[in-house]
Formats: C-alpha cells, sequence, structure tokens
C-alpha cells in the first residue's frame, strides 16, 4: 500500500504550530518512514502535487486569496485537519473582529490602498468543511504526535473536550485561584497543554480554547469578585482565542 | 507493656513513630506544604510535615497560615486526597505487542511499595472505606486497587479543629475516627500526643518505640480535643437527603445551580471518594505497540455519558444533578452507604464557591409538594 500523503499549508500564523511538528525531533524519522511527506514548505522545499491524504492546515483566513486557497487545499484532501489557534478559532489577529480594521491599516502602512484585506480573521471551519480541529497556541506535540498516530491507525484521536481545571487535579496542582486567588481562565478553557500554566503557578490563559459548554459569565462573575475590573475581564478573554464564538461574546458583554 | 488492639500510649511528638516506619521498610506519605496548599507526599521526617500552618477554608477559598509554630496537625484536609495513591490519576493498565500470531497482551501492575499514610483525617479513612465498597466488594474486585490497598498501612490524625468546610460530624464519619486505622494520633491542648493501636500491624509498630502507658486523663483529654473540633463546624447535611433529593429531581433549585456551575470536574476530582474513569488507547506509529490507560473521569465531562448516538447528559443542570444526586441518594442504593463523607473539599475546590450543603439546604427549606 501507498503511504499516505501529508501536505502541511499557511495561512495566516507565526508558523509555531509548524514549528510543534518539526519539534517532534525523536519521531519525525518515523512519521518520514509512515507518511509521503508531500508540500511542507517549512520543512522541505519539494513540492508534489496533491490529491493528498491528509492536509494540516495552520492559521486563519484574513485576505480574499487565503479564501480561494482554502477551497483548493479542501478539494485536493481527503481530510482536513486544522492545527492551532489561528485556523480553529482565528488566532491573536482576531482582534482586529472587534474593532475597525480600515481604521489599522491607515495607521499602520504608508499606502493603505495596496493593502486588500478582510474585515475579520476567520476559522478556516467558516470558509470549508473540517474534519479535526486541533486546538492550542501552539498546538502540543503530544496531541499532534497522538493526531496523526491515531489517524494513521484509523481510530479517533484522544483529545478530550472538557476543562484544564482537570489536568491541574490529575497531576496534583494546587488551584491558583483558590489557593491565590490568581485569575484563572482554566474552568472554560479545553485542556490539552499539559497543565504548564497552572502547574507553574499561573492562571491558564485560554490558549486551547472554550471547552465544551463552557460558562464563561459565571466565571466573570467570580473574576470580578477577585477583584477584576469589568474591562481586564474583557481583555482576559481576548487574546489567542479572542474570535472563538463563546470568548468573543463573553468580552463583548464586558464592553 | 507491648502494644495491642485497643491499648493506648502517649507520646512528645511523631517523629519516633516516623523513624519507626521508616526503619520498618514503610514508604511514608504524609501531609506536605504544597504550592499554596498542605498536599500528600512521600516524606522523610517528621520534619517534613507543615509544624505550625493553619488553613482558612471557605466556598472557593483556601488559605494558609501562620499558627501556634509548637502544633502538629492544626490544619484540616488539603486539595488532594489518599486516592491519588490507592486509585491514582493515572494508570496503565496493559500493553499489548504485534507478533506473527497478532498481538500479545501483557497486564500492567504498577510498583507499590508498602506504604503508610501518615495522618489521615477521620473523613479520609471513611472515604477509603467508602471506595474498598466500590473497588473490592466480593461481586467485583480491582485488583490493582486491592494489591494496593492491602499494602496500606493508616496512621490517622484524629481532628483537633475543624475548618469552616468541613461537616462530617453530621456525616458520622468524624471529626474522630474509631477504626480503620492501624494508629491513631490525638494532638493534646497541652502538648502530646494520645496513641491509639488500632490492629496488630499498629502494635508492631508502636513496640518498636515503647512508648509509655496513656491513663484515663490522657483518654479523656483526648476526647474533648475531637469533641471541640466536632462543635466547630457550621456547616450539615439534613438527615433526609436521600429520600429529598429522590423527590425533587424537577426542583427549580437545579437550573439555578446550574447557572453558576462551570461544569469543570474540580468538585469530583477532589472528591475522596469519586471513583469514575475514562479509558485512553494509544499505539505507536508503527501500530505495532499499543497500550491502554486508566484516568480519573468525571460526570461534569460531555464524553462521560456518550453512548451510541451522542452524548446523554448535554446541559449542566443534568450534570449537576447526576453528581448531587448520586452522592447523597442513589450511592445508598448501589453501595449500602453515602457517597459523601463531609469532608469539604468540594465546597472549597470549587472556583465558584457552590457549596453542596447549601444545595441541600435549598431543597430542605422548599420541597416540591409529593403527589398522594
Ligand atoms: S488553577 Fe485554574 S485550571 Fe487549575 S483547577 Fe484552578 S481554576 Fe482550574
Ligand atoms: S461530596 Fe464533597 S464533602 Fe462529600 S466527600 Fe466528596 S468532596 Fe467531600
Ligand atoms: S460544582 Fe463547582 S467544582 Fe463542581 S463542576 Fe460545578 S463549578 Fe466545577
Amino acid at each position: 500500500m501507498a503511504k499516505p500523503k501529508l501536505a502541511v499549508w499557511k495561512f495566516s500564523s507565526c508558523d509555531g504550530c509548524q514549528l510543534s511538528l518539526l519539534d517532534c525531533e525523536d519521531e519525525l524519522l518515523d512519521i518520514a518512514g509512515q507518511i509521503d511527506i508531500a508540500h511542507f514548505l517549512e520543512a522541505t522545499s519539494e513540492i508534489k502535487n496533491g490529491p493528498y491524504d491528509i492536509s494540516l492546515v495552520e492559521g486563519s483566513i484574513t485576505t480574499p486569496h487565503d479564501v480561494e486557497r482554502i477551497r483548493k487545499v479542501r478539494e485536493n484532501s481527503k481530510v482536513l485537519i486544522t492545527i492551532g489557534a489561528c485556523a480553529t478559532a482565528g488566532g491573536i489577529q482576531s482582534l482586529r473582529n472587534f474593532a475597525d480594521v480600515k481604521e489599522f491599516t491607515n495607521i499602520v502602512y504608508a499606502h493603505p490602498e495596496y493593502i486588500s484585506t478582510l474585515e475579520k480573521s476567520d476559522a478556516i471551519a467558516d470558509h470549508v468543511k473540517v474534519d479535526f480541529e486541533l486546538r492550542g497556541c501552539p498546538v502540543s506535540k503530544h496531541q499532534l504526535l497522538e493526531l496523526i498516530t491515531a489517524t494513521l491507525a484509523g481510530r479517533k484521536p484522544y483529545v478530550p473536550n472538557a476543562s484544564q481545571c482537570m489536568e491541574c487535579k490529575r497531576a496534583g496542582t494546587v488551584c491558583v485561584m483558590v489557593a491565590k486567588g490568581t485569575p484563572c481562565l482554566g474552568p472554560v478553557t479545553q485542556a490539552g497543554c499539559g497543565n504548564l500554566c497552572p502547574s507553574h503557578g499561573r492562571g491558564c490563559y485560554g490558549c486551547f480554547g472554550p471547552k465544551e459548554n463552557p460558562n464563561p459569565p459565571a466565571l466573570s462573575a467570580h473574576l470580578s469578585e477577585l477583584g477584576m475590573a469589568s474591562r481586564e475581564v474583557r481583555d482576559f478573554y481576548r487574546s489567542f482565542n479572542a474570535g472563538a464564538p463563546e470568548f468573543a461574546k463573553e468580552s463583548t458583554s464586558h464592553e | 507493656m507491648p502494644a495491642s488492639t485497643g491499648s493506648s500510649f502517649i507520646l512528645d511528638d511523631p517523629a519516633p513513630l516516623v523513624e519507626a516506619l521508616l526503619a520498618d521498610g514503610w514508604r511514608v506519605i504524609g501531609p506536605k506544604l504544597g504550592d499554596g496548599a498542605i498536599v500528600y507526599d512521600e516524606i522523610e521526617s517528621a520534619s517534613d510535615m507543615p509544624r505550625g500552618l493553619t488553613d482558612e477554608q471557605e466556598g472557593g477559598r483556601y488559605r494558609l497560615r501562620e499558627g501556634d509554630p509548637n502544633r502538629w496537625f492544626d490544619y484540616v484536609v488539603g486539595p488532594q486526597s489518599w486516592k491519588k495513591y490507592l486509585f491514582p490519576a493515572r494508570q496503565k493498565l496493559w500493553s499489548a505487542e504485534k507478533g506473527d500470531n497478532g498481538f500479545a497482551i501483557e497486564p500492567h501492575e504498577d510498583d507499590f511499595p508498602k506504604t503508610a499514610l501518615f495522618g489521615a483525617r477521620a473523613c479520609e479513612i471513611a472515604a477509603i472505606e467508602v471506595q474498598d465498597r466500590v473497588f473490592d466488594n466480593g461481586d467485583f474486585t480491582d485488583s490493582g486497587y486491592k494489591r494496593r490497598r492491602e499494602a496500606t498501612l493508616i496512621v490517622a490524625v484524629q481532628c483537633a479543629r475543624s475548618a469552616a468546610t468541613c461537616f462530617c460530624a453530621s456525616m458520622n464519619t468524624g471529626p474522630s475516627a474509631d477504626s480503620g486505622f492501624d494508629i491513631a494520633l490525638t494532638e493534646l491542648d497541652d502538648g502530646g500526643f494520645f496513641v491509639e493501636c488500632g490492629s496488630d500491624r499498629g502494635a508492631a509498630i508502636l513496640d518498636r518505640i515503647g512508648p509509655a502507658e496513656a491513663g484515663t486523663a490522657e483518654l479523656e483529654a483526648a476526647n474533648a480535643v475531637t469533641l471541640k473540633a466536632a462543635g466547630m463546624q457550621t456547616r450539615s447535611m439534613p438527615d433526609n437527603i436521600p429520600a429529598l433529593l429522590r423527590e425533587n429531581l424537577d426542583h427549580p433549585r437545579w437550573a439555578e445551580v446550574a447557572e453558576r456551575c462551570l461544569s469543570c470536574a474540580n468538585c469530583t476530582m477532589a472528591c475522596p471518594t469519586c471513583f469514575c474513569s475514562d479509558v485512553e488507547d494509544v499505539n505507536d506509529l508503527s501500530g505495532d505497540h499499543a497500550e491502554r490507560w486508566r484516568v480519573w473521569d468525571s460526570c461534569f465531562t460531555l464524553d462521560f455519558s456518550y453512548i451510541h448516538g451522542g452524548s446523554v447528559r448535554r446541559s449542566t443542570l443534568s450534570r449537576y444533578r447526576q453528581w448531587m444526586t448520586h452522592k447523597l441518594s442513589s450511592w445508598h442504593d448501589q453501595f449500602d452507604t453515602s457517597g459523601c463523607v463531609g469532608c469539604g473539599r468540594c465546597i472549597a475546590w470549587c472556583p465558584v464557591g457552590i457549596d453542596i450543603t447549601e444545595e441541600a439546604a435549598a431543597f430542605a427549606a422548599e420541597p416540591l409538594a409529593q403527589e398522594g
């Protein structure tokens, strides 16, 4: 049987998620042994034509050209998997969704008339059908490997969509919000990072986006009790997953 | 006089006991200062324990404070419980290797040396006994749990104070344990410890020390200590809670608590009796090696109630109701005991301070009218 063809695509993003893939140094040779890496510009300039069995897509849709390109990627891919907060929720650049992008381009560029950009930074799923979304800013190496392994084995990847708090409790991390009053987005955020921030005494920043069935208004009420001003609560939800619908709705209610 | 079950002694401090356990080859797990809370971890001497600290607990809030520097055990239960040793958060169940004749499965047994749980409180011993009924009950035996449990010795500490979140007195599980320990310590008000021997294994350890026998004065002083702790409790659970919940499954209070609940699962993870788990199957890239892991799970997740076609409990209301009714009502039908020992962890470690006793009180105050 021919090896499955993998393509990695970049849209509006920082390349960090692709780097997570390159960071799988120990496993990369094994991956290369199982998969034909047909398109991965971050790693090799060799390009093989589609169709591709698996496409990993990093980045958000921010220009009319992106819209065209993602449609072609979809047409050429059997399975399309988005990797990272940009591709699944619009990324940090979705902060523009809450402002006037024309105003930005006028301030930043000497010739704004050359800039062709969309009003919003969109998730890939806003434009094409996505088969699986891997969360995170950046994605976790562990989950990325699990995703690739599971896809090759034809099974569902084990990527739970429950809270970051479960990672704390399983790891034995003392809750920073209860024991220190440190604001934390963990109760509304999907697990997956490996309990990075709380295990270092920091509150969760929400890199993995909303968990299933999140309740941001209830958390926000508690954040206010901990002393956060309404504007701070708004900004807390406005980082890498600002564009995720549940976070966007909550931040907007603190405008 | 050699120690025997029921005999009692006095000790100046816990150090000789820790030393005797270590000398007898026990791994000793006890309270330690973690990052802002008392946690359970391996100790190598009594001085590893957080002497002089006390805790302040409320719904969604826990703080350590400096207390009397001479007191050894003036804090109560923290975020962790002994279930992290007896029922670990992640355990490998088996691995499988692909060979010429298909997969060969190799069961996995974790390495669990003989272990002394030092400083277990009455509610925690009650919680271990609840998990005993779940994992080793005649109909079903979890061999890993049984193996770990049999390799465990318990040194209890009878509570000298209660936190505001404690309600063991109303659950009849504390603040003093009558049984379930090998040795029990009560820290007396004037210093020193009243020591009870609860088993032959406990006796063997005590005989290594040869402590002085206790008299009636020390026994009375010890009883006064735990009586005072019981008197400090402000929270309680109504006696009729099993029927009360059963009769109020459609009460509007469920929707009200669901508005506040984050379905974050902290309560279940922190609870010393919650026993639910998920299995995680992994394989390597070649597909030749596979493993099955068991991890703590919670009735607060969507996947927990996933069956063919979707999840049964999609709303927070249905998840909170499942948790509370199981814990306090249907657990009796299933295991002949309550699933709650009144330790208060779910109150303190709920990020938004949802309080199981307050919810229970709300049902008791305005129960739905019963038909018939
Ligand atoms: S530290 Fe944050 S993520 Fe961890 S249990 Fe507390 S609230 Fe949840
Ligand atoms: S339900 Fe709450 S109070 Fe009862 S045993 Fe569990 S954590 Fe403790
Ligand atoms: S009761 Fe509290 S700890 Fe439990 S799931 Fe709800 S918010 Fe989380």
